[in-house]
């Protein structure tokens, strides 16, 4: 007996010139210049500090940018996974992050924060560091939740990468699966606390202890 | 309206096997050869048009087991197709002209195991990133792989 297969009716496919992001992304890996406006910032800086008594000036101008650094970090709001939920609860009124100065932006030229919550794959990895890389500095990034910190209960998976410290640089990490509310509010204000410690141009404070 | 034990007579006239499984559920296993003619046999015969899944199974040494769950919606009952391809065989029939919902099926199954099915009309990855190397599902893909420049 014949088999009645209909013709397939699927246009055939049309991007097959389909250029993968991780190829694009090995054309985009280094920048071609460095960061002028910073370098120029910090011999400026440095020359006033060892001029007599400039160290005054240094110091109260670093004082007041920090507040200023602290007092508004916007987060961007990118949520990869159930941490997310505890992400938006975090943003939501009974939690308020808005009383630190946060304020959870949709765009990342306009934020200061990237928190990373949730599971990272191998496939989302060229994605997030774009994101991170849209952000002006000086830029911070918490990751939150033992998979951003370690891959976490995904850890011997294929497709996770083992810690998104290994795709982009790491202020605070904060574990827990997923960690409460509380706990990302107490790596926040953690993050005020390094910031307010921040030192010249791109000389940040080590990041907290790690813990899965 | 078929019945599930008149679609066990069909299967035994057709196919000359039994089909295993109880109730409504009838586990069909055929050679590898005569897969695509088990596909059109459970679509226009057994009128199994809601195609639900698809997935393989890895026996190692005895090659890949290629399986797949097909429902009729009106007569309420599902057969369960099987087919080996035997040791060391990617090659199976595509099951895309007889059921479109087969497509990203056996994307999937191509992309995890790494099954070519033939007659298929665009068989890429469909989960993992285009260039990523091997077939994590079969039991021969070392867990930690490395897969630059990310881990």
């Amino acid at each position: 007996m014949e088999i009645k297969a209909p013709t397939p009716q699927i246009p055939p496919a049309v991007w097959t010139e389909f250029k993968d992001l991780q190829e694009w992304e090995k054309l985009h890996q280094t920048r071609p210049e460095g960061d002028k406006h910073s370098a120029l910032f910090e011999t400026l800086e440095d020359g006033v500090f060892n001029f007599p008594g400039g160290f005054i000036v240094t110091t109260v101008a670093d004082a007041f940018f920090n507040w200023a650094r602290k007092s508004s970090v916007w987060p961007v709001t990118f949520g990869l996974a159930c941490c997310a939920i505890e992400m938006m609860a975090t943003f939501a009124s009974r939690f308020d992050v808005e009383r630190l100065g946060m304020v959870p932006f949709a765009s990342p030229r306009h934020s200061d924060l990237m928190i990373v919550s949730g599971t990272v794959t191998i496939k989302m990895a060229p994605m997030l560091k774009r994101i991170y890389e849209q952000i002006p500095d000086p830029k911070w990034a918490v990751s939150m939740g033992s998979c951003a910190n370690s891959g976490g209960p995904f850890r011997h998976g294929y497709h996770v990468v083992k810690g998104v410290d290994r795709v982009i640089p790491v202020d605070v990490y904060v574990p827990g699966c997923p960690p409460p509310p509380d706990s990302l509010l107490y790596g926040l204000l953690k993050l005020q606390e390094q910031i307010s410690h921040f030192r010249k141009t791109g000389q940040r404070a080590t990041p907290t202890e790690k813990t899965d | 309206m078929l019945t599930p034990g008149q679609a066990r007579g069909l299967v035994q006239e057709r196919f000359g096997v039994t089909a295993s499984g109880e109730g409504s559920l009838l586990v069909v296993e055929a050679p590898a050869d005569r897969w695509l003619e088990l596909g059109g046999f459970a679509r226009e015969t057994l009128g199994c048009v809601y195609f639900a899944f698809m997935t393989a199974v890895d026996w190692k040494e005895q090659g890949l087991e290629v399986v797949a769950r097909v429902e009729n919606l009106d007569a309420n009952f599902a057969v369960f197709m099987k087919t080996k391809l035997g040791p060391g065989e990617t090659r199976c029939a595509s099951l895309q002209p007889v059921w479109r919902g087969a497509d990203w099926m056996e994307r999937e199954c191509y992309d995890m195991f790494g099954i070519r099915f033939e007659g298929h009309p665009d068989l890429r990855r469909i989960l993992l990133p285009q260039d990523w190397e091997g077939h994590p599902l079969l039991k021969s893909y070392a867990v930690d792989t490395p897969h630059p420049p990310y881990r």
